[in-house]
């Protein structure tokens, strides 16, 4: 059984929590007095149905409000995989929120209602999904029981939404036919629509093909931790501990360590359970290397004919998280990259992206909350990075305040020099 | 680990790599760690990962358990003995010596789950911790389902959901000022069955409470509550023995037990596979308060 991350993106009105809530009670993830407990608060709240959204709106704020307003993690599983879904909220005001949950996402899932078609916050979804190189979309026409199972109006919405998605650069697209509330096509095909021959959301789910959508080319190792024990049996061990960014480390092979440059092979690839002959991607390990070499936390252990940039100038696309302060041209902040953290500087900012438009506005002095826009920084030390869309490990940074602490930020690595 | 040639690993793998590049993640960036154990089946879960997280090397951050004083004999047994097996410094920190000398009020129900935060939070300060493990779970509880693995507490261990760091990637925001700390939950992607699908594969030892046995207990508020010195019966309740099982370990006063047959690791797996009923609502009085009694807690600073 593998794991297959998805964030799902939408409101209440395009029947998201329908949707989750069918996907977890149908796979057994919904326990009876979570479903007493949501069944308790819709009667006290005088709704007139089982608000299944009460379900992942976790937050005493958000259950007063009626409105997801964070993150909300939930799991499910079938024999052949282990579900976790990010469900995120779908206004613009909460973008940095679909931004977190899509950069770990395997899949992304789109709802539109079948009556609405597309609309604005569905293009914009589409959008930051691909911005953040989520590999696998599946957009969900629901509610199709409210346009009489027409295959006329689903084709037009496939067809319109395939257009859209033909200029954002998104490598798999599903579009299926459902309606969450009756259940069609979510777990079981749908008889209500014998023109529709794809899979259900739930097979697709299962099936989706993920295992290649890792980088197993580009050796990326990012030291996160020095074990050297301090007991007589172990002392001279001299371990490096992280886990595999990308491509596949085996013993014997040549590496070099960043950013000194220097050579050496891998004399041991260990972790608790014995040695490995191989590690790849998400594997935890610790490297042992021929060579007594001067390494710490923040270097990168990489092939000698295959290195990501070793740069402090990066060309990047920032969304920025802050409601307090807005991110300013020359203003300096941290950047947390990989297991390293820099001091960076705002050098320009190009321009500011309409996620609805994608129109660029380049008069801007600052970006604001949930604003996203190019910018070029430039760093106290190198960073030793990828772009993003080679590598989703070596080409994401957060950005830190250094006088708050907080996480103002999340940038992808566009060009580094 | 067990890999194939198509470079796959199985969702319990990749669940173990998480948690192993947290626990390295927290010991890289703060100064004074400490893991929380309870000697329930998550503390001892996290307690394995921490272990392979820094193999060769023994586990380089001590443990705290926060004694309510109401426990069960069999799981003080077992903590006393895991930790000497792996060299760990323990640290207790006692409800009952705080209720002594008037730092906290038992309240009148004799539950002491509340006034554990204040323990704890005096341990966290008189020890400068600047981040605790907790083995939390988003899957037990709504308000878990929102929180960060990294959660940010201010300088009175007070959680505010509506002003959470962003987490994106595996970028952990690590920075705090003196005072602050952080609370990390290396289990956060876990569920209650890849729990016991990893004590299974990994052979981890639990104390016997987990598994099916006969025990005396009375039923109280649809629960099953053991009969000890610290529960007894009250009027009108009538003490039993029954075959019974705990899903949770906690203060034994708001624990309660299920009944269960499942007396092997399998039959566990088995019962909780097929389970309708979530752990804490089965078996936890303290979250029986009202719909936020969780989120209230954490606000406080409970974990």
């Amino acid at each position: 059984m593998d794991l297959l991350r998805f964030a799902t993106a939408g409101s209440v009105d395009d029947g998201k929590s329908t949707l989750i809530g069918r996907l977890l009670y149908d796979s057994k993830a919904i326990f009876s007095d979570q479903l007493a407990a949501v069944e308790a608060t819709s009667k006290a709240r005088g709704d007139d149905y089982t608000n299944l959204a009460l379900l992942t709106d976790g937050l005493r704020a958000e259950r007063e409000q009626g409105i997801t307003i964070d993150v909300a993690y939930r799991y499910f599983a079938t024999p052949r995989r282990k579900f976790i879904i990010a469900d995120t909220p779908g206004h613009i005001q909460y973008t940095r929120n679909m931004v977190t949950g899509a950069s770990t996402a395997d899949l992304a899932l789109i709802l539109v209602d079948a009556r609405n078609g597309l609309v604005e916050q569905s293009r914009r979804h589409a959008f930051l999904c691909s911005l953040l190189r989520v590999p696998h979309m599946v957009l969900c026409v629901n509610k199709m029981d409210l346009v009489d199972w027409s295959e006329e109006v689903f084709t037009r919405i496939r067809q319109e939404f395939t257009a859209f998605a033909t200029k954002l650069d998104i490598p798999d697209l599903t579009v299926i036919p459902i309606s969450a509330l009756k259940g069609d096509n979510v777990v079981t095909r749908s008889s209500a629509m014998p023109w529709y021959e794809g899979p259900s959301l739930l097979h697709h789910l299962e099936n989706v093909h993920i295992a290649s959508d890792r980088n197993l080319v580009d050796v990326r190792f990012p030291v996160q931790y020095v074990i050297r024990p301090q007991r007589e049996d172990a002392r001279d061990y001299r371990g490096y501990a992280g886990q595999i960014a990308s491509g596949v480390l085996k013993p014997g092979d040549e590496v070099m360590v960043l950013p000194s440059g220097f050579t050496t092979t891998v004399a041991g690839i260990d972790t608790a359970d014995g040695p490995v002959d191989q590690a790849f991607p998400p594997m935890s390990v610790t490297v042992r290397l021929a060579d007594e070499l001067d390494v710490s936390r923040g270097d990168m252990i990489c092939r000698p004919n295959n290195q990501p940039h070793v740069a402090q100038d990066i060309e990047a696309m920032v969304c920025w998280m802050d409601e307090q302060r807005p991110m300013r041209p020359s203003g300096k902040y941290l950047i947390k990259h990989t297991t390293r953290t820099v001091r960076a500087l705002v050098r320009h900012l190009y321009y500011r992206l309409d996620i609805n438009t994608l129109h660029r506005d380049e008069s801007v002095e600052q970006l604001a909350l949930n604003e996203i826009g190019r910018v070029r920084l430039r760093t106290t030390q190198p960073l030793l990075c990828d772009e993003y869309r080679r590598n989703r490990t070596t080409g994401g940074f957060v950005i830190i305040d250094e006088g708050t602490n907080r996480t103002v930020g999340a940038g992808i690595i566009v060009d580094a020099a | 680990m067990s890999q194939t040639t198509d470079y796959r690993i199985s969702h319990l793998d990749a669940l173990e790599a998480e948690s192993i590049f947290i626990f390295r993640e927290v010991v890289a960036e703060f100064e004074r760690p400490c893991l929380l154990f309870s000697g329930g089946k998550d503390s001892i879960v996290m307690l394995r990962l921490a272990e392979k997280a820094f193999w060769p090397a023994r586990i380089p951050f001590p443990v705290l358990h926060v004694d309510t004083g109401h426990n069960f004999d069999e799981v003080l047994q077992f903590r006393d003995r895991r930790v000497a097996e792996l060299g760990v410094q323990l640290l207790v920190a006692s409800v009952q010596e705080a209720i002594d000398q008037g730092l906290v009020v038992e309240p009148p129900n004799k539950m002491r789950n509340r006034i554990q935060t204040p323990v704890l939070l005096n341990a966290v300060e008189k020890y400068r911790f600047d981040a605790l493990f907790g083995g939390a779970r988003r899957d037990e509880e709504k308000a878990r389902a929102k929180e960060r693995v990294f959660s940010f507490r201010d300088e009175f261990g007070q959680w505010d959901p509506k002003n959470q760091r962003p987490e994106l990637w595996a970028l952990y925001n690590a920075r705090v000022h003196p005072g602050e700390s952080i609370r990390v939950f290396p289990l956060s992607n876990w569920t209650e069955l890849d729990v016991w699908h990893y004590i299974a594969r990994e052979n981890l030892e639990l104390p016997s409470i987990y598994f099916a046995h006969e025990r005396e207990v009375v039923e109280r508020d649809g629960m099953l509550y053991a009969v000890n010195q610290y529960v007894q019966p009250r009027p009108g309740e009538t003490p039993r023995v029954e075959r019974v099982r705990y899903r949770t370990v906690g203060d034994a006063t708001c624990t309660a037990a299920i009944r269960s047959d499942a007396d092997t690791i399998e039959k566990v797996i088995a019962e909780v596979a097929t389970t309708r009923v979530t752990e804490r609502g089965a078996t936890r009085g303290d979250d029986r308060v009202s719909e936020s009694s969780m989120e209230d807690r954490k606000r406080e600073g409970y974990f």
